[in-house]
């Protein structure tokens, strides 16, 4: 019989099955999108990290994103590429440092105080990039190579090849969701998870919660800017509008479409809004009247988002409470 | 630079620190009294604009246009909050800062249905057109003064409204303690309305009165808002005298920044908040 | 028995033109039960918040085992063994009750930032969690979700929570808030038990509950210490019966 879980894991496995053998089902433009729809995954996961699970709604998310790629377009010379295993490091120490600095000023303070402030920051950072003309200004900035997935001579994987790049970016999300869950279940998480749900009695219990919220933020930035990295790569340009907050509103609600504080529903939320904005984005000049409109609809009427509908099979299994007090009850005599 | 530049420029931030002034506290207030963050808030500003443009082709007059554009920002202040703003109030701040978002990508939109995407300029009245002459060359426009003194007045109404009235009073009570002032049998819902429409209309009254020496042009909304952010970060959320003082220091910071420091321009006033965060992360004013 | 665990010194604090906390010097000494009785407004709550670090005083030192901790925050005040329950239920609604201790017993086991190993799988903490809620009589309630509780076992988890730090001091803001008679009655056996291994310090208006626990009184009036004693000292004394006990009577749960 059908219920909540096995309708999780039987969904879970169909997804994941079906992006697996991607290549073969799709020819180039789809491939392309769903290649788009899966950085976008980790890049909603990673603010899931924020919002879903420490209870840190950051609206300027997308500044470690477009960070990463420029770095990436900074360091690429025009002659040759460079080897992923030197640039990668390097983009994500840069969107690892841009969050520590930011995090370190919004941290500190909470509510309605955080969400402008790293608004704010991330806006700095857009007119930043978008003034300065060494780096294309408004145009931005090509980057001439893909970077080398091997380093000197040896070549290990040909990123040149669109095939090659869709494995590397799904192999890249799937392990985003392992190291996340990973990390949710350690005891950082544990604290992480405190902290979303009464940080004052977390802090009582005995944790510097400003730590945990800063190193929480850094690693959710960190992963940011691997989305964005992989983003460069596979669409060779970085511009300005990556770091405008108008992207930061636009994962935001991802998370929340596709379910916060799951993991996987912003990744579906991810695939759901871009399949939506494929279809209408060509019927209709005014996509952004609807995405608003389809915004607001979500929040007032499944606010728990796309994810949630998984409760229509069934809810999650929980033990009725005299239940347990008479289980207990007879095992102690 | 001599004084006279000094002057002008100091003259510029001052009146830019008014603009921003109406469009925070209005934000302030809402913040404050309602606890909601409205995002749309800079999408007032900017429909007073455009409103304030399109008035202007049928009247011909600033002052008209800017009166009947009023009376429609009330309106639409008073509608978006009833069919919106309202379902906000027992939501957390992650799903108002969603839906409001929402709204300024409809807002937008239709800013760009109605009047496209091309800049439009607002003429100066004749009769403040012209300037005080300050040297050979350099003059200061009648209107820029303009603009500061009608905000001034309109600043100096809002502080009479607030502290001297029984409405203001309310206002203040139901800042302060929600349900207790529902209990005692004030119409809550009645003053977060009037609360709203008067943040709207503040919004808007800033940009139909800037419009001659910003322009009108899509994302204007935006620009303004973010600033106003900032300005109600370092003021201290829900104090109107806070966001005057930060709407002044910002005013100053980002005018004076622009002509020192070119090349970093936008980043001074991001610069100036994170200065005054470190100091005091609740702001100059707010409550700790 | 009779050394000074926590002592406070000249310890005040301001709000504006109110002082909360006066200039009040106490000594808690290891062992007791020690409460702290008095009016409303008397400024009970406002000590224990600086004594648990929740709150920096304006003046005055707070000491804890010789080592000051004056201005310390409240997770570190928690790390040194004083452990704190609060006044309005200061729990995590939706976990189950061994979710609730979770994290104050993973506190004790060393640096939790870590990132790989899961934390179920570290047994110390599950079997340090799972000890608090016996303690606290709340084994049986092991897998419920906290809010589906009542509100007298909502109390009892707010002490099992702080008990998962193992604590060797205990502040107890009003453990009996809002109980009736059977459900305090329980809560002060809780005490009794408790008392027997750990330091005191309790606020409470309950003053069948306080003369049944404590050992050591002092009477808090206008931020002020009144006076410090024993029960009986306390009970028999014109001043504090002037001050206090007078109000007292209807505020017995």
């Amino acid at each position: 019989m059908m219920n909540r879980d096995i309708f999780i894991r039987a969904f879970t496995l169909v997804f994941i099955g079906v992006l697996a053998i991607g290549p073969m089902l799709f020819e180039s433009y789809y491939k392309e999108l769903v290649m788009h729809m899966m950085v976008l995954g980790i890049f909603a996961m990673s603010l899931d990290l924020l919002i879903g699970f420490t209870g840190l709604v950051s609206f300027g998310h997308a500044a470690f994103f477009g960070v990463a790629g420029y770095l990436l377009a900074i360091v690429t010379p025009e002659a040759e590429p460079i080897s992923i295993f030197i640039s990668l490091p390097f983009c994500l120490g840069g969107a690892a440092l841009a969050a520590l600095v930011i995090g370190w000023f919004s941290v500190r303070t909470s509510g309605i105080y955080f969400i402008m402030i790293t608004l704010a920051f991330a806006q700095m950072l857009f007119y930043y990039f978008n003034e300065n003309q060494d780096l294309g200004g408004s145009d931005g900035i090509f980057i001439f190579n893909k970077p080398l997935f091997g380093w000197g001579e040896t070549k290990l994987l040909d990123l040149d090849n669109p095939d090659v790049l869709y494995y590397l970016i799904f192999a890249s999300l799937i392990g985003t969701y392992l190291l996340l869950r990973t990390i949710l279940n350690a005891p950082f998480g544990k604290v992480i998870k405190g902290i979303k749900a009464n940080e004052h009695r977390t802090q009582a219990l005995g944790f510097n919660t400003q730590r945990y919220k800063l190193v929480a933020f850094v690693l959710a930035g960190t992963l940011a800017g691997f989305a964005g990295y992989l983003e460069a790569i596979t669409t060779g340009i970085v511009s300005p509008g990556h770091l405008h907050w108008h992207h930061s509103g636009e994962v935001m609600m991802l998370v929340i479409l596709g379910g916060m504080g799951t993991l996987f529903g912003p990744v579906l939320g991810a695939f759901a809004l871009e399949l939506l904005r494929d279809n209408f984005q060509d019927m209709t000049q005014h996509w952004h009247l609807y995405q608003g409109i389809f915004i607001i609809l979500i929040v007032l009427l499944l606010p728990n988002g796309i994810a949630s509908l998984a409760n229509l099979f069934g809810k999650k299994q929980e033990v009725p409470v005299e239940e347990a007090a008479t289980e207990k009850e007879e095992q102690k005599s | 630079m001599d004084f006279t530049t000094f002057l002008i420029q100091a003259l510029n931030g001052i009146q830019y620190g008014f603009l921003l002034f109406l469009v925070a506290s209005g934000l302030t207030l809402i913040f404050g009294i309602m606890g909601i963050i409205n995002l749309a808030h800079g999408a007032f500003y900017m429909l007073g604009a455009y409103i304030t443009y399109w008035l202007i082709g049928y009247t011909g007059n600033l002052a008209i246009a800017i009166a009947l554009g009023l009376v429609i920002m009330v309106v639409v202040g008073y509608a978006i909050e009833r069919l919106a703003i309202s379902f906000l109030y027992s939501r957390d701040h992650l799903h108002q800062v969603l839906l409001t978002y929402g709204l300024i990508l409809i807002l937008n939109e239709l800013q760009k249905i109605f009047w496209g995407t091309d800049f439009y300029s607002v003429p100066v009245p004749d009769m403040l057109k012209g300037g005080i002459q300050m040297t050979d060359n350099q003059s200061y426009p009648y209107y820029r003064l303009f603009i500061s003194l009608v905000c001034m007045i309109v600043a100096a109404g809002l502080y009479l409204l607030i502290s001297k009235t029984k409405l203001g009073m309310m206002i203040r009570a139901g800042a302060s303690n929600r349900e207790m002032t529902q209990a005692l049998g004030i119409n809550v819902n009645g003053i977060f309305a009037i609360v709203f429409s008067l943040g709207a209309a503040l919004a808007a009254f800033s940009g139909m009165v800037g419009s001659p020496v910003s322009s009108v042009f899509p994302g204007m909304g935006d620009e303004i808002l973010i600033i106003s952010f900032v300005v109600v970060v370092i003021g201290g959320i829900g104090s109107v005298k806070g966001a005057f003082v930060g709407a002044m220091i910002i005013g100053l910071a980002d005018t004076f920044g622009t002509v020192l420091l070119p090349e970093f321009a936008s980043v001074v006033v991001y610069a100036v908040m994170a200065m005054i965060l470190l100091w005091r992360p609740q702001g100059l004013f707010g409550k700790a | 028995m009779s050394d000074v665990i926590l002592k406070t010194e000249n310890l005040s604090k301001q709000f504006g033109a109110l002082a909360a906390v006066d200039s009040v010097t106490i000594d808690f000494l290891k062992g007791q039960v020690h409460a702290i009785i008095g009016p409303n407004g008397a400024g009970k709550t406002t000590l224990i918040n600086l004594l648990s670090g929740d709150l920096p005083p304006t003046q005055g030192t707070i000491k804890y085992k010789d080592q000051d901790i004056t201005t310390l925050g409240p997770h570190e005040v928690s790390m040194l063994g004083i452990g704190r329950s609060y006044q309005k239920t200061n729990i995590f609604p939706e976990f189950t009750c061994l979710e609730n201790c979770w994290l104050g017993a993973q506190s004790r086991q060393g640096s939790s930032m870590r990132f790989i190993k899961p934390a179920a799988k570290i047994t110390a903490i599950r079997e340090r969690a799972e000890n608090a809620l016996e303690l606290a009589r709340l084994t049986h309630r092991m897998e419920t979700p906290a809010s589906m509780m009542s509100y007298g076992e909502q109390r009892q988890l707010e002490i099992a929570m702080m008990l998962a730090t193992e604590p060797d001091l205990l502040l107890l803001d009003e453990p009996l808030a809002g109980m009736g008679t059977e459900e305090a009655g329980k809560v002060i056996e809780l005490i009794k038990d408790l008392a027997k291994n750990h330091t005191v310090i309790l606020i409470e208006h309950d003053m069948d509950a306080v003369f049944a626990v404590a050992e050591a009184l002092t009477v808090m009036v206008n931020g002020n210490r009144l006076k410090t004693g024993t029960p009986q000292e306390i009970r028999e004394s014109k001043e504090v019966q002037e001050a206090y006990l007078g109000d007292d009577e209807e505020d017995a749960a």
